[in-house]
């Protein structure tokens, strides 16, 4: 199993540029994990993402990958899959090239359920640029740019991802990598646009300003504030209240853009037959 | 004889989108904007019927970079679009030119800046289209003057983009975008087509960066197995980032120099009575015509006056120029902007003080009779 993933790990660009106990290079392992399993042709899969410290993941992953604009990953990948479908495409995101830059190209490619996965590594902060606050920093955390406290309401990314109309919608975190792992291998399998929050650290510019402790701490802190979504149906609402809810969210069958376009083709072409 | 079709009535930016597809463009993400759209229409409408992708983006950022991702696939790809449109699309085109994804960007130009003008003719973004992205970096554009030429210069952006792996601009404007005119265009079978160069090497041995006397690298297709990153920071031959001032410091002076390489086949131009002419016009795009009339106007009356229309605007044809303008009692540039292609000039030519700029801005062509009469004016002081 690990020589598999080794293979598509490009070892030689090792080390990576994160910081110690970063959680990028959990969430990346459970990415290649989904890949590896599902037995995808990684000659045909292409791994595209923005910018930030999440976003080099594709310099580390051996695949056609594609390192592109600040929020612009969802943009350069819907013409890589609409040119080519027959292509296996992901994008990398973090919480702010995703949803802040990059929130409107993920509305309309969930909107469109292109069949592109993406996985947003969401540490709650602009990382790369050292811990400005970003949509998904939580109501009344501390950032660089939010010194007195986030006045921002609490956001959640896979609600407004629903709302657009993605077809595979899920959440894991860095603690809980075998979910995290087999919500990818879903992602992987829905032909459509599919959606995975993969909660993740930043002990450095994130855990260090609000008081989160080392590494492991914040691990320590991501399982006790998490539960599986089925468990939390079953709670009231008060119980259930500022827990990160972990497990596939929604799923739903809906035609995909790339066939309907291929359809039309396929029309014109037996027109002129 | 070059062989000809059958004349027909075609609109500039149909003529431009004709050529793009008879050229093998493949696929067009756009976002609406006049003076512009009917492009995207007719690649809308046009491109399924032959196995192409039209998508109508969110916005230009994400119809430049679809752009991108498509050409990444070894897909001709192209984009349009007009001033507020071209603005949004600036950090890509930049990104383009780091990382050589041949692409073409369409320009429909009109009246700025912000919102400006949308249906009032203009050629203001002159220098937008050399350095609207931030950085020093490589740039093609070329201006159509007419609608047979806006299909010409479309095949040649097309050409150039995939020969030198960099982002080409068509400068059109509002004036050449939606005029009707009767035109033959030439036979298909006549078309030079360009593609870019594939790997020579098998996957293992392959970087995507390497260049040999060319000074254009190799390009793998995605979903070829050749397995290469592409990233717009500072990067090696191996196309992975690199922080070594020395190969970033080579790495960009290729990027730089690999379009002055190919300058000679690039500039493309057309002079008219230039032969004998003692005073000169220096235009280009939607201002020739005009331009053109003056001479003959101006010829009647005995005036030895000749024109040297630029079609290819960037790189600046310096030397060129600077022949043509030598000995001249006078150099006109007439430009719907305050002086953009005069200023390039300025920067060239010796005789500085024979350059006279006929310029306006207020969202109208320049008529002949404006020329005419700035030239006799100015003849007048000669
Ligand atoms: C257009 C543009 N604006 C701003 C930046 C600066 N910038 C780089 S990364 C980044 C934020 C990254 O945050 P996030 O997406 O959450 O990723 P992380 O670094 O936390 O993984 C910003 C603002 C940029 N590179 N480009
Ligand atoms: S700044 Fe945060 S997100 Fe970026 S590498 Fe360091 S720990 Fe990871």
């Amino acid at each position: 199993m690990l020589k598999d993933i080794e293979k598509l790990l490009r070892q030689d660009k090792m080390p990576h540029i994160w910081c110690p106990g970063c959680g990028n290079g959990i969430v990346m392992k459970a990415m290649l994990e989904a890949i590896n399993s599902t037995g995808i042709d990684t000659e045909k899969t292409v791994v595209v993402s923005g910018i930030g410290c999440s976003s080099r993941a594709t310099g580390y992953m051996n695949f056609d990958t594609l390192h592109t604009t600040h929020g612009r990953a969802l943009a350069f990948a819907t013409g890589v899959k609409l040119a080519k479908p027959e292509l296996n495409v992901f994008v990398v995101t973090g919480d702010g090239d995703g949803s802040a830059i990059g929130g409107n190209h993920l509305i309309h490619a969930a909107r469109r359920n292109i069949d592109i996965n993406v996985v947003m590594f969401n540490n709650n902060i602009y990382g790369m640029t050292g811990g400005q606050y970003s949509p998904l920093t939580p109501h009344g955390k501390f950032a660089t740019t939010a010194p007195y406290g986030n006045f921002d309401r609490t956001f959640n990314i896979c609600d407004l991802v629903k709302g657009a109309g993605a077809t595979f919608i899920g959440r894991g975190t860095v603690f809980h990598t075998k979910i995290l792992t087999e919500l990818i291998k879903g992602a992987i399998e829905n032909k459509g646009f599919s959606f995975v929050e993969a909660v993740s650290i930043c002990p450095i510019s994130y855990g260090r300003r609000n008081k989160m402790g080392t590494a492991p701490q914040m691990m320590e802190w991501l399982k006790k504030n998490s539960m599986p979504v089925k468990a939390a149906e079953k709670l009231g609402p008060e119980k259930v209240e500022g827990k990160i809810l972990v497990g596939e969210l929604y799923k739903e069958e809906a035609p995909e853009f790339t066939q309907k376009y291929d359809e039309l083709i396929a029309r014109f072409q037996k027109g002129a037959e | 004889m070059e062989k000809l079709r059958k004349a027909q009535l075609l609109q500039g930016n149909q003529a431009c989108a004709i050529a793009a597809l008879e050229a093998g463009v493949r696929f067009f993400g756009g976002y609406p904007i006049t003076p512009s759209t009917e492009i995207a229409e007719y690649m809308a409408a046009e491109l399924p019927k032959l196995g192409g992708k039209f998508i109508q983006m969110e916005d230009e950022i994400s119809g430049m970079g679809a752009v991108l991702g498509a050409a990444l696939t070894g897909t001709k790809a192209m984009t349009a679009t007009s001033g507020p449109g071209f603005s949004l699309k600036q950090e890509n085109i930049g990104f383009a030119a780091m990382t050589e994804i041949p692409c073409v960007i369409v320009n429909v130009q009109r009246m700025g800046p912000s919102t400006g003008g949308p249906t009032a003719p203009a050629q203001g973004d002159v220098m937008q289209a050399r350095w609207g992205t931030h950085g020093d970096h490589p740039i093609i554009a070329v201006s159509p003057a007419s609608v047979l030429e806006a299909y010409e210069l479309t095949v040649k952006a097309i050409n150039f983009s995939e020969k030198l792996r960099t982002p080409v601009i068509i400068l059109l404007d509002e004036t050449i975008g939606h005029m009707r005119e009767k035109v033959e265009l030439p036979a298909l079978e006549t078309l030079e087509l360009y593609e870019r160069k594939r790997p020579s090497t098998s996957a293992d041995k392959y970087l995507p960066y390497e260049t040999d006397e060319t000074g254009i690298p190799e390009m793998a297709d995605f979903g070829t197995g050749y397995r290469w990153h592409v990233t717009g920071l500072n990067h090696d031959e191996t196309g992975f980032p690199t922080g070594k001032t020395d190969v970033i410091e080579k790495q960009l002076m290729r990027l730089l120099t690999k379009v002055d390489k190919y300058q000679e086949e690039i500039t493309l131009y057309k002079t008219y009575k230039i032969e004998d002419a003692e005073y000169l016009f220096i235009t280009f795009g939607g201002t020739v015509r005009p331009a053109m009339e003056a001479v003959e106007i101006l010829r009647k009356e005995g005036m030895k006056i000749g024109l040297f229309q630029l079609q290819t605007i960037w790189p600046f044809p310096e030397e060129m120029v600077q022949e043509y303008c030598k000995d001249k009692k006078a150099i006109f540039v007439p430009e719907m902007n305050m002086g953009q292609i005069r200023g390039e000039i300025k920067k060239v030519v010796d005789n500085k003080e024979k350059l006279v700029g006929i310029n306006k801005i207020n969202g109208e062509i320049i008529t002949p009779q404006e020329i005419v009469s700035k030239v006799k004016e100015v003849a007048g002081q000669c």
